[in-house]
């Protein structure tokens, strides 16, 4: 089929100064990434002067059909890495014609926070580390996993290669590269300790970028996991029983965090943070409490502890951030299937603007 | 095969100023496209140079056997993006060799109906979405869907990605690259509600290139699937069932209609269809009682309905043009394997040059 891979790769440029653009959104069910295409008649720097679109909404669950368009307002420009050339992917919200943010638009809210002033001043800096499973198309079972049957216990797997302990690397590897081109800040990848599972990072993103990069890097992962013919999966808990859970742990600085005396501040976050544990654990995914048991790497879901180092706390501090007296810390809470624009702009909210009177 | 794309991709213009022009015209289902190609010297970018053709009309059954040639003339060119270089997509209609358009040929009568005075001056626009059904070869069972079984219902799939929802995209975006370099207006894609279904629109185009544009798009679209190994469908409800049909919403405005006070205009226009609504649905596609259901975001065959925003009316005028008070409107009811040709002269017939 080189031929048909000749058309998808044509370079326009020779032919006409017309681009592709790929709006994507975030669809009705919150963790559904929806995405379709128009061409414009040259290149655009700015997301601000790309066009406003619409879409049937009542195909995706956010509007009845007797009234269904929802609006697209573009808000952040990447490279298209399939199209390549000019091609362009446009991360929007959604609105009702009225310019009402919809229900499920948690970008609006989470831009609010971080326009804010006192949160604006604090450059608050994100870092997500995605988890997320990799499954075999049909059957649903996990990539590399016998089917009908279970892989040899965790222990061998983490971070490790080779043909019985690594599936799927080309996928990984592929996305790595390919949110690259796109603009996106991927920091790293890795394996998990459950087989089949991988995670990447995210950041350090500022404010708002951080929700807006990681929604791009899960859309190119989907289109990167469609071609190779395997199932994508943002569970928390996969698969019952002695297997992790999937989880998306969100480092988080603010200006004073980082400066000198920063620990202090780190701990008075922290402490805040625990106050709203449970509004915290509301937002941060459905079905975390299958994941979050104490055991597997992660703190019991109603309960709240911090520690150095501890992969076993609800919020980690890392030994350097504790030796240097300024630094981040890792909020180890969030499910793989969280909404970024709600978890960093909460963490923000929490830490900067709520006081505990 | 490299040796065989080697060849196919060879680029001749080193070795010869020869082109080579693939002339496409419509067979005798009106579904049918068919073409072949010859050599010419080149190049070549204005029709009226090129020169008429014919073919075996009784291999199409459009002409007996015993006087079997119908005549091709050329009426619009396109780059071809399979050839590439200076080689050429011709779009052609038929006629008898004594001139007269043949009957399956619906462009000559369209080209009459925008010639007219009254509507050329209007500049109809047309901008059509055709949606259209992936089929795994041999089984013709739609692209991605378990053989002698069924996906889980709509909801995941429309503009989906994803391995379990999203069907044949390389042929999409084959199709997308392939129709702007052969310089066909084509302004969009979407993934459909129906897993394995997908829409591309083309336009803004005037008056009778809407219909030149959109076969041609219809025709690269079945050589990549010819590439790809998979059938293509235009059927307009291709599973019965719970299932969306396929359509080709017509998008149409005329210069009062996109000038200001332009709204009153559109709703006029809707009227005069409304009047001429069984008419119109005896022209928009075979087999549309099939899907025109009032579920699945259809409006009943036999009701004419409109409204702002409304999926399941006959026309939908989108929420833009009401609070501009001008635009366009769109015409929900021609099914997939519409002719566009008829499509867009009936709407432009009706709206400006009937009166009731």
């Amino acid at each position: 089929m080189s031929l048909l891979t000749d058309l998808i790769n044509l370079n326009l440029s020779d032919c006409t100064e017309k681009i592709i653009a790929e709006y994507i959104w975030v669809g009705g069910s919150g963790m559904d990434i929806r995405s379709k295409a128009r061409t414009l008649s040259g290149p655009v720097g700015d997301a601000r002067q790309l066009p406003r679109w619409n879409y049937d909404g009542s195909s995706t669950g956010q509007a009845p059909g007797e009234d269904s368009e929802v609006i697209l307002y573009p808000q952040a420009i990447y490279r298209d890495p399939f199209r390549r050339g000019n091609g362009i992917l446009v991360m929007c919200d959604c609105y009702t014609p009225q310019g009402e943010p919809i229900p499920t638009n948690k970008r609006h809210n989470a831009a609010k926070i971080f326009g804010d002033p006192a949160v604006a001043a604090e450059e608050t800096w994100f870092g997500i580390e995605q988890e997320y499973t990799l499954l075999r198309k049909d059957v649903k079972w996990p990539l590399g996993w016998p089917l009908g049957g279970f892989p040899g216990p965790q222990g061998p797997y983490y971070c490790s290669a080779g043909a019985d302990k690594a599936f799927g690397r080309d996928i990984v590897d592929a996305h790595y590269k390919a949110c690259l081109y796109a603009g996106i800040d991927i920091s790293g990848i890795n394996g998990e300790v459950m087989p089949g599972q991988w995670e990447f990072q995210v950041g350090p993103c500022v404010g708002i970028s951080a929700g807006d990069q990681l929604w791009v890097a899960r859309y190119l992962l989907e289109r990167i996991t469609e071609i190779a013919g395997v199932v994508l999966s943002f569970d928390p808990k996969p698969i019952q029983g002695d297997w992790n859970g999937a989880g998306a742990h969100t480092n988080y600085s603010t200006k004073s965090m980082r400066s000198n005396g920063g620990y202090e501040v780190i701990k008075e976050a922290i402490q805040k943070l625990g106050l709203r544990h449970k509004e915290h654990i509301a937002a941060y995914g459905e079905g975390n409490e299958r994941r979050l048991t104490g055991r597997h790497e992660t703190a019991d879901i109603n309960t709240f502890v911090w520690g150095v180092a501890n992969r076993g706390a609800s919020i980690r501090v890392g030994r350097d951030t504790e030796k240097s007296g300024k630094g981040y810390f890792e909020d180890r809470r969030p499910a793989s299937n969280m909404d970024p624009y709600v978890v960093t702009s909460m963490i923000a909210e929490t830490t900067i603007l709520w006081n505990s009177a």
